[in-house]
C-alpha cells in the first residue's frame, strides 16, 4: 500500500510539473497578467510536497524493510543496522533518482513560495523552466527507473547493499553531493527565465546567488565528505583518484565556484551579465553531464552504478534537451542582452574575469580529461587518463588563478591603481620566494607540491589581508565569509602539497609481537584477533603506536568480510595528531604466519578537509550574510511602502 | 560576436554525438592480456586433487605447445566447455589446467562429472597465476609455445566453432 501510495505521489507530482510548465509557457505568450500564471506558484509548491511525500514512502519500505519491492529486495537485507536500511534508500540507481528530483521539487517550492524580487514575467518562465526539468526526471523515473516496482513473489531475504557503502560517511555523502547538483538546477531555471524575457539585472543576480552559493557550499562539503571516505575506506591511502565519478562532482563545483564569482559581479556592479548566465548553463549541465558519464556505463569508473544503456539513453535524451535548448536559447538570445557596466583592467572585476577565465580553463581541462577516453574508444585506442595528466596540465592555470586570488580581493571595484596594493603585493610575494627557497633547497621537494607549499603559504597569509585596517566586528558577514573560504583553499593546499610532498609509506610481513617504523613512528602489532560485528567478521590487528618514542597508543585496523553481499573491506586505522596522520591498513597473512601491513606517515594530511570545511564555512557566512542582508532590506522596503500608502491615504 | 555564441552550442552538439554513437556500441568488456608474446611468469603451482600433478611453468618449455585452461568447478560457462576440451584432447592437444580459487573435494566432483582432459592440474588460491598470466576471468585459455611464450589469448567459453581455430594456433605456435 505504502508502496503505491509512494507511486501514485509520484505521478501526481509529474503532473503538476506539467501544469508549472504549460501555463509558465503560455503566461509568456501573452503581454499582460493572465487568470494563468496565479496557477504557477501554487502548483510549483504542491509538487514539492507530493514528491516529499513519495521520498518518504521509500524511506519508509526501506526502513521496514519491505521486501515485497523490488528495489528493496535487491538493496537492502534485514540484518542491517537500521542507519544504513535508511541510507540503502539513496544507495542505489532508482531511489537517488528519486532523491534527485525530491531536492528539485523543494527547491521549486521555495523559489515560489518566497522569492518576490524578481518581475512576474521572468519568475514565471523560472519557474516554467523549473517544470521542464523536472518533467524530463519524472518521465525517467516513471518510465525506466520505477522505484516502487513490486516482485511478483516477495523475496525471502534481501541481497544487501555493498558493504563499501555501509559506512557513515555514504549516510551523508551522496544526499549532499545531490543537493548540490540540485541546487545548480534552480541558477539553471533562473539563466533559462532570464534569457526568455531578456531580464538580465542585478536584482537577478541577487535572487540567483544563494541558490548558487547554497549549492556550491553542498558541493564543497560533498567532495570533502567523499574525499575523505574514498581515503579511509578503500585503504589506498590516496585522497583523490581522478576518477571519472569524481571528476563528475569537481566540474560542476569548478562551474559553480567560477558561477558565484561572477554573480557577485553583476549583483554589484552589474556587469559580466551574458558570462553569468552562461555559467549558470554550464554549471547545471556538468552536473547533468556528470550523472550521465556515471549512470550510463559509457566510462568505465571504480564507482559501479547499475549500467543499463537504455537508461544512458534516456538521460543523453534529456541532457540533449535540457543542455541543447538551453545553450540554443543562448545562441539566439545572448546577443540582445546588453553588455552591462565596463571596468578597467585592474580592478576587482579583473581580478574576478581572470579567475573565472582560469577557473573555466581548469574545467575545460578536466572535461577535456574525463572525456579522452571516450574519445579514443571511438577510433578503438584504450587509454586511461590519470594524475600524470590532470595535475600538471591543471597546475598551468591553478597558479596563475591562487597568484590573482591572493591580492585580487584587495583591489577596488571598477577602477583601482595597482601600486595601491604595491605594499601587500609585495609581502605576498615574498613569503611566496622564501618558501620556495627554503623548501626547494632543503627539502628537495618534487616542482608541483613546492608550487603547492610556497603558494599555500602565501595565500593563507595574503587571504586575511583584506580584513586588515576594518574593525573586525562591524566586517560583513559576507566578507569574513571571501576571507574564511580563500583561507580554506590555502589551508587544503598545504595539505595536498605535504601529503605529496612528504608522505613515508612501509610495506612490511610483521609477526605478532614484532615492531617495524614508518617516519618517526614505531609500530607493534600486538595480535591480530578475530573480531565479530552485526552483519560481518573481521581480523583486528592490535598495534601499539608510538609517536617519536613517545606513550604507545592502540589502535586496530581490520580486514572485514560481510556476508550480505559476502564482500571483503579493509577498515584502516587513523591516528591524527597536529602534524599529520598515521595510517595503518591489515592485509593477508603471508605463509609464514606473519602479517602485511601497510603503514603511512602523512604530515598535514588532514588540512586538504579541513581545509575543504572552511571553504564551505565561508560560504556559509557569505549565504547567511546576504540572506539577513535580504531580509533586511526587505523589511525596510516594505516599511517604506507602508509610510508612502499612509501619505496617501491621508492626502 | 554573435557567431561566437554558437560556439557551447557547436560543442555540446559534439560531444552528443560521440556519446551516442559510443552508446550504440557493443561494449567490450573483455580484458585483453598484456602478456601475449611474453614468456609465461614463472610458476610452480600444488595439484588441485590428490591423483594429478601439479602445474608449473618449467612444463611448457619442452618444445610443445599446450593449451593452458584457466578454470573453475564453480563457473557454470566451463561446464559448457568441457566436451570442447574434451575433442580438444581428442585431436591432440595438450592441455594443462589451472583450477581458480576452488576447493579440492568440488575439483573432483566437477571432473567425475564432466570429464577430465586436463594432463596436469594447478592450484591457484589467490589467482596470483591468474593475474600474473594477465587473464581477468574464468574459463580463459592460453595457447603456449613450445619455449613458453604465450601466443594467443581467448576468453570467454570454448565453443564448438572455435576448436579448429585452438587447434590451428597449436599448429602455429609449434
Amino acid at each position: 500500500m505504502i508502496a503505491e501510495l509512494g507511486l501514485a505521489a509520484l505521478w501526481l507530482a509529474a503532473a503538476l510539473a506539467a501544469m508549472q510548465m504549460a501555463a509558465g509557457f503560455m503566461t509568456l505568450r501573452v503581454a499582460g497578467p493572465t487568470e494563468l500564471a496565479k496557477l504557477i506558484r501554487p502548483a510549483a509548491m504542491v509538487q514539492g510536497v507530493l514528491v516529499t511525500l513519495s521520498f518518504a514512502a521509500l524511506v519508509w519500505l526501506f526502513a521496514v524493510t519491505d521486501l515485497s519491492v523490488k528495489l528493496v529486495a535487491a538493496n537492502s537485507h534485514s540484518m542491517k543496522p537500521l542507519v544504513f536500511k535508511l541510507s540503502g534508500t539513496w544507495g542505489n540507481h532508482e531511489g537517488s533518482m528519486l532523491l534527485w528530483v525530491m531536492v528539485m521539487g523543494l527547491a521549486g517550492a521555495l523559489i515560489a513560495a518566497f522569492e518576490r524580487r524578481l518581475p512576474e514575467r521572468t519568475m514565471n518562465a523560472t519557474l516554467a523552466a523549473q517544470g521542464v526539468v523536472s518533467l524530463g526526471f519524472y518521465a525517467f523515473l516513471l518510465l525506466s527507473s520505477n522505484p516502487f516496482e513490486r516482485l511478483p513473489v516477495p523475496a525471502a531475504e534481501g541481497m544487501g547493499l555493498n558493504p563499501l557503502l555501509q559506512d557513515i560517511g555514504l549516510a551523508f555523502h551522496p544526499p549532499t553531493l545531490y543537493l548540490g547538483y540540485v541546487g545548480l538546477s534552480v541558477a539553471f531555471s533562473f539563466a533559462v527565465g532570464a534569457l526568455l524575457t531578456r531580464q538580465v539585472t542585478p536584482d537577478f543576480a541577487r535572487a540567483m546567488r544563494p541558490w548558487v552559493l547554497g549549492a556550491w557550499v553542498l558541493l564543497t562539503v560533498g567532495i570533502t565528505a567523499g574525499s575523505y571516505w574514498a581515503y579511509y575506506e578503500l585503504g589506498w591511502g590516496g585522497w583523490w583518484f581522478w576518477d571519472p565519478v569524481e571528476n563528475a562532482s569537481l566540474m560542476p563545483w569548478l562551474a559553480a565556484t567560477a558561477l558565484l564569482h561572477s554573480v557577485s559581479v553583476l549583483a554589484s556592479r552589474d556587469a559580466l551579465r551574458t558570462w553569468t548566465i552562461m555559467l549558470g548553463v554550464v554549471a547545471f549541465s556538468m552536473s547533468m553531464v556528470g550523472t550521465f558519464l556515471v549512470r550510463s556505463g559509457i566510462l568505465t569508473s571504480v564507482h559501479a552504478f547499475a549500467v543499463d544503456p537504455e537508461r544512458g539513453t534516456f538521460i543523453l535524451g534529456l541532457l540533449g534537451l535540457f543542455i541543447g535548448g538551453a545553450l540554443l536559447l543562448f545562441a539566439l538570445r545572448a546577443s540582445t542582452i546588453s553588455e552591462g557596466e565596463r571596468f578597467a583592467v585592474a580592478s576587482r572585476e579583473g581580478a574576478l574575469v581572470f579567475n573565472n577565465v582560469m577557473l573555466s580553463a581548469i574545467l575545460a581541462i578536466v572535461l577535456l580529461g574525463t572525456l579522452y577516453p571516450l574519445l579514443t574508444e571511438a577510433f578503438d585506442v584504450r587509454v586511461s587518463v590519470g594524475p600524470p595528466y590532470f595535475n600538471p596540465v591543471g597546475a598551468i592555470f591553478a597558479v596563475p588563478m591562487l597568484l590573482v586570488m591572493a591580492v585580487g580581493p584587495l583591489l577596488r571595484w571598477r577602477q583601482d591603481r595597482p601600486e595601491r596594493i604595491g605594499r601587500e603585493a609585495a609581502l605576498f610575494a615574498a613569503l611566496v620566494l622564501a618558501a620556495l627557497l627554503l623548501f626547494g633547497l632543503l627539502a628537495d621537494v618534487a616542482l608541483l607540491p613546492l608550487l603547492g607549499l610556497a603558494l599555500g603559504l602565501g595565500l593563507a597569509i595574503a587571504s586575511l589581508m583584506p580584513l586588515r585596517g576594518r574593525k573586525l566586528t562591524r566586517t560583513p558577514l559576507a566578507t569574513w565569509g571571501m576571507v574564511v573560504a580563500h583561507f580554506g583553499i590555502a589551508v587544503a593546499l598545504l595539505g595536498m602539497a605535504s601529503e605529496s610532498a612528504f608522505s613515508v609509506e612501509r610495506l612490511a610481513a610483521v609477526g605478532e609481537g614484532d615492531s617495524t617504523t614508518v617516519g618517526p613512528w614505531t609500530v607493534v602489532l600486538q595480535a591480530v584477533e578475530p573480531v565479530a560485528g552485526p552483519n560481518w567478521t573481521a581480523l583486528q590487528g592490535r598495534m601499539a603506536v608510538s609517536y617519536d618514542g613517545g606513550t604507545p597508543i592502540t589502535v586496530a585496523p581490520q580486514a572485514r568480510n560481510f556476508w550480505a553481499p559476502p564482500q571483503q573491506t579493509t577498515e584502516s586505522a587513523l591516528v591524527t595528531r597536529w602534524n599529520g596522520q598515521l595510517y595503518a591498513v591489515i592485509g593477508d597473512r603471508a605463509p609464514d604466519g606473519r602479517w602485511q601491513l601497510r603503514l603511512w606517515w602523512k604530515p598535514f594530511v588532514p588540512l586538504i578537509w579541513m581545509g575543504g570545511l572552511l571553504v564551505a564555512l565561508g560560504g556559509v557566512l557569505a549565504l547567511f550574510g546576504r540572506l539577513l542582508t535580504d531580509i533586511r532590506n526587505r523589511r525596510l522596503a516594505a516599511r517604506i511602502a507602508e509610510r508612502r500608502a499612509d501619505r496617501e491615504a491621508l492626502a | 560576436m554573435s557567431w561566437r555564441l554558437w560556439l557551447p552550442l557547436l560543442a555540446f552538439a559534439g560531444f552528443l554525438g560521440l556519446a551516442a554513437y559510443q552508446l550504440t556500441q557493443p561494449k567490450d568488456e573483455f580484458v585483453e592480456s598484456g602478456m601475449i608474446g611474453q614468456e609465461l611468469p614463472y610458476f610452480d603451482l600444488p595439484p588441485a586433487i590428490d591423483g594429478v600433478e601439479g602445474a608449473a611453468s618449467v612444463h611448457f618449455a619442452d618444445g610443445k605447445p599446450r593449451l593452458l585452461n584457466i578454470w573453475a568447478s564453480w563457473c557454470l560457462p566451463c561446464i559448457a566447455e568441457a566436451p570442447q576440451l574434451e575433442s580438444l584432447k581428442r585431436q591432440g592437444a595438450d592441455i594443462v589446467g589451472i583450477a581458480i580459487r576452488d576447493r579440492p573435494a568440488d575439483v573432483a566432483r566437477f571432473l567425475a562429472q564432466n570429464g577430465n582432459p586436463y594432463a596436469r592440474i594447478g592450484r591457484d588460491d589467490l589467482s596470483e597465476v591468474q593475474l600474473g598470466i594477465g587473464s581477468s576471468g574464468v574459463p580463459e585459455t592460453f595457447v603456449i609455445d613450445g619455449k613458453g611464450v604465450i601466443r594467443y589469448q581467448h576468453i570467454g567459453d570454448i565453443r564448438a566453432e572455435d576448436v579448429p581455430m585452438l587447434l590451428e594456433k597449436l599448429e602455429e605456435a609449434r
